[in-house]
């Protein structure tokens, strides 16, 4: 299992603030990402209301979920597959190693999969004397380099061109020690020979899916490398590792939330390689896998229905949250500790680990908003966000300077006259004291805020104040 | 026993037990009938026009597409696409009765052999199942006559596609699939444009575990 460091989420983000390389990559490929997606989304006129029928089928499925569950596992048992119920990530972990033990695997390819982070299958594996080789190019690195992707659709976020060329010149010791990387392409080219052989050796391939899909007993896979589709149709057994939200009822559901999917995640309108694979090899059949299995992954999930977060498992990982996040666009995914960064992992990760451990992760938000108005399932993240913090406050998670904060801010916010007449009095105050330079330096009991910059002087009036006198002008309502 | 402790828990969360008759009996027409959501507008035209569309589309994916008269006309398309790109006149090609059909010795130069890719493959040639105009995507179901390991061993695919298996949208593709082929297949691959990743530095490059090159005869009729 790995370590989560979410508890330690402030002095990872101060790590993260002073990693150069990190910002570096954060500067290059954050705007890259919102511009692509605004460029789909302006390409598509009907797309704020195919993200109202994305939401309506992801909560149609969930609703009856129990039902559509029942529905898959018949279709997938009719196609020759075999599902494995785990309720917990140990039972998935077992489940697979049972199948590859069974299968006589000694490597395992993998195709990119969150659920298989999240209950870090790899070690596992290789505990039990398995390889287990990661043929996504970013989550292929991210195992050179024994560390977490730091992004959900973009394992390799965090890294530069010389990280590529340092680790894979660590890694193939047999290549010319003499060769050069000067472009991405040659990164690429070596990545693609070193794979290949992988591919066509792995006893086993797992992957994991976007979608099951009741009608057919499906799982999708959506790649751009094609690595999920080699992974899933050159060895003998076919691992597929899915949680239990995935599952909607249809091909033509599928087929609405993929077209919001890619458009949400990379900007593109389609992913290239977008794969249904149904059930073992049929007969007359010259290739695929000669057996199927499923592992369908709880852990955590059912405990969320019927809570105020059985919303965001409507989520179908497409990262435009955390793209548009500032938050993870100053700090990067490590900073937030485990597998799910950014706004969606803030809400997702409390409720798998505990808010006694991730508590941190709700309140690393500005609330501005930009993950809800981009979440292509509508997910209220904000809100969502905000639950959590009540939850926390309630269990006296917080430490007491921060819940003696809040109790004093309580005090005057319950007393609406007290607090506009200290509001006054304190705008007027710093008004006068800052008036010479127009900003404080330093602040006692802001040392955090004023640290990093200055604050600025009030310049007059409160909002409310100001708001009462255009009001009487007749200016707002 | 994890089955029943996880459908028990998502009905706890729901607040209901298992679904009544009638509703399952709803649930079972909803997925037996697969009703259609919202489809774009951008694929709602005139067939030649769908067929513009989806040329247009896999142009812009970084596909190419050759236009020929009929099937007669494929061995040449081929051969001189594989000239113009340099590569070795050895192809794969899928059992397909339609591909079979096909006057290869035209060209004799062109070395045809039938099956699934191996590693070693350079270029295969596929049958094309439908082409979406929407975003210029090609539905290549497996069967028998259809190996999936076509679509991604080797460096080059070219796939023979019909103008006449252009549809608009992926829904009426899934309805094609339905009529002609009854129950699902094993795999279906849409496929828009080459193999790439952004995974370095979040720049877009081709060719990464799949084909480099993606090149789509389309035969008239």
């Amino acid at each position: 299992m790995h370590i989560a460091t979410s508890p330690a989420f402030k002095e990872n983000a101060h790590q993260a603030l002073s990693n150069a390389g990190l910002q570096k990559a954060l500067a290059r490929s954050g705007p890259s990402f919102i511009a692509r997606r605004a460029a789909a989304v302006a390409g598509m006129p009907e797309f704020e209301t195919l993200r109202d029928t994305a939401r309506d089928i992801k909560n149609h499925a969930l609703a009856n979920l129990d039902f559509y569950l029942e529905a898959y596992e018949a279709k997938v048992l009719a196609t020759g597959g075999k599902v494995h119920w785990c309720s917990t990530a140990d039972d998935a972990r077992q489940a697979v190693l049972a199948i590859c033990q069974a299968a006589g695997a000694r490597t395992v390819t993998k195709g990119k999969s969150m659920i298989g982070e999240e209950i870090a299958i790899n070690d596992h594996l290789e505990r039990h004397g398995i390889t287990p080789v990661e043929t996504d190019l970013g989550e292929y690195i991210i195992q050179l380099r024994h560390e977490l992707p730091s992004h959900i659709i973009a394992p390799a976020f965090h890294l530069n061109m010389e990280d590529w060329e340092a680790a894979f010149r660590k890694a193939h010791t047999d290549l010319p020690a003499d060769r050069t990387f000067t472009e991405r392409r040659d990164v690429l080219n070596e990545a693609r020979t070193k794979l290949r052989g992988k591919f066509l050796a792995a006893d086993v391939g797992i992957t994991g899916a976007n979608f099951l899909i009741a009608e057919t007993g499906s799982s999708v896979i959506v790649t751009n490398e094609g690595n999920g589709d080699l992974t899933q149709t050159l060895p003998r057994v076919h691992i597929v590792l899915a949680s239990i939200e995935k599952c909607v009822p249809t091909l033509e559901d599928a087929t609405s939330l993929l077209r919001v999917l890619a458009r949400s995640a990379t900007g593109q309108d389609f992913s290239v390689y977008t794969t249904f694979s149904t059930g073992a090899r049929r007969p007359g059949d010259l290739d695929g896998p000669e057996e199927y299995h499923v592992v369908l992954i709880d852990n955590g999930r059912s405990a969320m229905f019927g809570t105020d977060f059985q919303e965001m498992l409507r989520c179908i990982r497409c990262a435009a949250c955390m793209n548009h996040c500032p938050v993870y666009g100053a700090v990067g995914g490590h900073a937030y500790g485990w597998v799910y960064p950014g706004p969606m992992g803030s809400v997702l990760t409390p409720s798998l680990i505990g808010v006694d451990k991730a508590g941190h992760l709700p309140n690393a938000s500005t609330f501005c908003g930009k993950c809800e108005s981009v979440c292509p399932v509508r997910i209220p993240l904000p809100k969502l966000m905000r639950h959590w913090r009540e939850r926390e406050f309630e269990r006296h998670l917080n430490p007491a300077t921060v819940r003696a904060g809040m109790a004093f801010w309580g005090f005057f916010a319950r007393r609406p006259a007290l607090y506009r007449l200290a509001t006054r009095a304190a705008a007027v105050g710093l008004g006068l004291f800052g008036r010479r330079k127009g900003r404080f330096g330093r602040m006692p009991l802001a040392g955090g805020w004023t640290s990093g910059r200055d604050l600025p002087a009030p310049e007059g009036d409160t909002f409310f104040a100001r708001y009462a006198k255009a009001q009487r002008a007749g200016q707002v309502q | 026993m994890s089955r029943q402790t996880i459908l028990t828990a998502i009905r706890r969360g729901l607040k209901r037990g298992p679904l009544p008759a009638d509703q399952m009996a709803m649930l079972r027409g909803r997925l037996t009938q697969h009703p259609r959501h919202l489809i774009p507008a951008r694929s709602h035209l005139p067939h030649p026009e769908q067929v513009d569309l989806f040329t247009r589309n896999v142009e812009k994916e970084f596909g190419s597409v050759a236009h020929v008269p009929d099937m007669n006309a494929v061995p040449g398309a081929v051969t001189d696409y594989l000239a113009a790109q340099n590569l070795p006149g050895s192809v794969i090609m899928a059992p397909h009765p339609e591909l079979q059909a096909i006057p290869w010795s035209v060209r004799p130069l062109l070395e045809i052999r039938e099956g699934r890719a191996q590693g070693t493959d350079a270029v295969s040639v596929q049958h094309g199942f439908a082409g979406i105009a929407e975003t210029g995507t090609l539905m290549l179901p497996s069967a028998p006559e259809r190996p999936v390991t076509l679509n991604l061993l080797a460096e080059t695919e070219i796939v023979v596609l019909r103008t006449s298996a252009i549809v608009g949208a992926y829904e009426e593709a899934w309805d094609r699939l339905r009529t002609e082929l009854g129950a699902m297949p094993r795999n279906v691959m849409l496929i828009t444009g080459p193999s790439r990743s952004a995974d370095i530095e979040q720049t877009l490059e081709l060719g990464a575990h799949g084909p480099r090159r993606l090149h789509i005869v389309l035969v008239e009729g």
